[in-house]
């Protein structure tokens, strides 16, 4: 009973994960397997950002992409005319892309859910077009090339370990952030929000200013890992941030089960070392990617984590219990597994 | 000058039209985006290539088996890909879709290929010039095949037995399948006709530009789920309105402002007109009188 006391805690779970990740490199020799672990990295702070606008928040945004290449691509300009450190361009590169989901936030003031969706998805295609058309600044479609690695106390920046367990350290920083979000009164209000936004208004919430605050920070997080996206790979160009990574991003939070945290760091794994593993099927890679998408769907709406998910409307997930015919269960397993609420 | 631009911005607005009903109707009836039907629009394209390329079919039976066939690949995406998740959050039928549209791309890469292909033509060019406007038989062509399609589904929707079906379905489903209408079925024809009507434009569009690809569908799909918007998605009139006004818009933007930024401008129009207008020129507040 013990052990499985300790196996069931989260604490236990998260420091065996950390441990985990934190001698990966150890095991990973060649430089495409670290590479491998540096884009979940990535795409773990990724879908976190996303995490906040669509799990939390309920915020059905598709220009995901469009924040994580704001990040890169102020991150990249300001380090190559100006000549700043990265340390310096990354916060600006934070804030710029948090300015912008305040800027893509304003239609969500007026809109929401599918009209929300593709509102966000124009705003995503306009960037795109706009780096396209920037003329001689953002070069286009050739991409920005040569952007400066990052200095910091003599640390080899060409090894991607070094990248490696910074990102690490980042992404655990902003699990930690995101995962305590919903225990704050803001994060409540967004919950209440996305549970039902008539009710949170009359709650005293002001609703708009909640939604665009979660757009901002949505976007701060993604503007964070477009930065060090840009001085990782050390070339940027527009064909990175396009409507299909808004995607990718999107099903790596559905598939992990958004609005449990965990659940989109999962599917950020999942779903970057599933296309890696179907390379060898180079043609059907993409059609394999598309199937397990429809098909995880299908099995598991609430995605992979979303069973344990204790975040939900109460609502909800009384009337899933009660559908499922396991009410005594269910709910008692839910609650030892509790993490917020 | 002015009139070609309006010619032009109106044979566009047609295609935008066939494909932005589909997206009307589907939400309509499910309310939620289908981001697939871009692709089956791209498979209509697809389809009217491998009929080009067996030769022999007049152009009316290519288009007729082109939108069979297209209706049959709505109607079996439908029932893989969306009918389990009628009870789930919306963003979850969205994601499917996006999954879907993965898969229906793809699958064009490899069962078609993932180059770029003519198609052979099913009938002579010919150039009118009307005044100092030139128009060519294609472009007759196809505006004369969306405006008949058009035509005859406003009549399947407004006067037959199946289209009253569809209208009270997007109305309530609930209600709907107590009055003993089978819904399912409903949704089906819903997708059927839908997706026939995006394959039509594909077809017309893969012999007007001469060119079949696989990602041909998502810049059409945005451009007529955007029309749809600007004329209050659920509205069939609405869409048609709305495509064709959109038509002319990008037809004026890429001529007078940049042509590389026609996309942006659509774009740039759609969130003004959410911004000050959220539900679309012709969907009122309970705008259910209208709703497909």
């Amino acid at each position: 009973m013990k052990i499985r006391n300790i196996v069931k805690d989260r604490r236990v779970q998260a420091g065996v994960i950390l441990l985990l990740a934190a001698v990966a490199p150890i095991f990973l020799h060649t430089a495409s397997l670290m590479h491998i672990a540096v884009l979940i990295l990535l795409y773990i702070i990724l879908s976190l950002g996303l995490e906040v606008a669509l799990g939390i928040t309920g915020l059905f945004s598709l220009c995901h992409a469009a924040f994580y290449g704001m990040g890169a691509y102020v991150s990249a300009l300001l380090s190559i005319y100006f000549g700043l450190s990265f340390w310096i361009t990354l916060p600006i590169a934070a804030i710029c892309a948090g300015l912008f989901g305040v800027l893509i936030g304003l239609p969500a003031l007026r809109t929401n859910g599918d009209y929300l969706a593709i509102a966000t998805l124009g705003f995503g295609e306009i960037f795109r077009l706009l780096l396209i058309n920037g003329g001689e600044i953002t070069r286009g479609p050739r991409g920005l090339p040569s952007i400066p690695r990052p200095v910091f106390f003599g640390l080899d920046f060409t090894n991607k370990g070094t990248y490696y367990y910074i990102l690490l350290f980042v992404a655990v920083m902003i699990f930690l952030v995101v995962l305590n979000i919903p225990r704050t009164f803001f994060g409540r209000a967004l919950m209440a929000i996305r549970d039902d936004e008539d009710a949170a208004a009359f709650m005293g919430i002001r609703t708009s200013r909640y939604k665009v605050c979660a757009f901002a920070i949505s976007g701060l997080i993604a503007g964070i890992a477009g930065a060090f996206y840009a001085h990782y790979i050390c070339f940027i160009s527009p064909d990175t941030f396009i409507y299909n990574d808004s995607i990718t991003i999107l099903t790596m939070v559905l598939i992990g089960g958004s609005g449990t945290v965990a659940g989109p760091a999962l599917g950020a794994v999942i779903l970057t070392v599933l296309p890696e593993l179907l390379r060898s099927f180079v043609e059907y890679r993409m059609l394999i990617y598309g199937l397990i998408v429809v098909i995880m769907m299908q099995l598991r709406p609430k995605g992979i984590l979303g069973h344990v998910n204790t975040r939900t409307s109460y609502l909800d997930s009384l009337l899933g219990s009660i559908r499922d015919k396991k009410i005594g269960g269910d709910q008692q397993g839910g609650s030892t597994n509790a993490t917020g609420t | 000058m002015l009139i070609q631009i309006i010619v032009n911005g109106l044979t566009q607005g047609c295609i935008y039209a066939l494909i932005a009903l589909g997206y009307s109707m589907v939400y309509g009836s499910l309310r939620f985006i289908n981001f697939a039907h871009g692709d089956v629009y791209m498979w209509g394209a697809c389809f009217a290539l491998i009929f080009a390329r067996i030769g022999n079919i007049p152009f009316i039976a290519a288009l007729f088996l082109t939108m069979l066939c297209t209706g049959t690949v709505g109607v079996a995406l439908e029932f893989l890909a969306y009918r389990r998740l009628r009870n789930v959050p919306r963003v979850v039928v969205t994601a499917s879709a996006l999954g879907a549209s993965i898969v229906l791309s793809n699958l064009a890469r490899v069962l078609v290929g993932a180059e770029t292909y003519a198609v052979p033509a099913f009938f002579e060019t010919k150039y009118y010039n009307i005044g100092n406007v030139v128009i060519n038989s294609m472009q007759f062509a196809l505006l004369g095949c969306s405006l008949a399609l058009m035509l005859i589904l406003n009549w399947f929707i407004t006067s037959t037995k199946y289209g009253r079906a569809i209208r009270a379905t997007s109305e309530n489903m609930d209600v709907t399948s107590l009055m003993g209408v089978n819904t399912n079925r409903v949704v089906s024809i819903t997708f059927f006709v839908g997706s026939a009507l995006a394959g039509a434009a594909g077809m017309l569009v893969a012999i007007y530009y001469d060119a079949v690809y696989s990602t041909m569908g998502y810049m059409a799909g945005m451009k007529a789920f955007t029309s749809a918007i600007l004329g209050g998605i659920g509205s069939i009139p609405g869409a048609m309105l709305g495509s064709l006004l959109l038509g002319q818009i990008e037809s004026f933007g890429t001529t007078y402002i940049s042509s590389s930024m026609g996309p942006a401008i659509s774009f740039a129009t759609l969130i003004i007109v959410l911004l000050f207008r959220p539900t679309g020129f012709f969907g009122g507040k309970d705008a259910s009188a209208n709703r497909v």
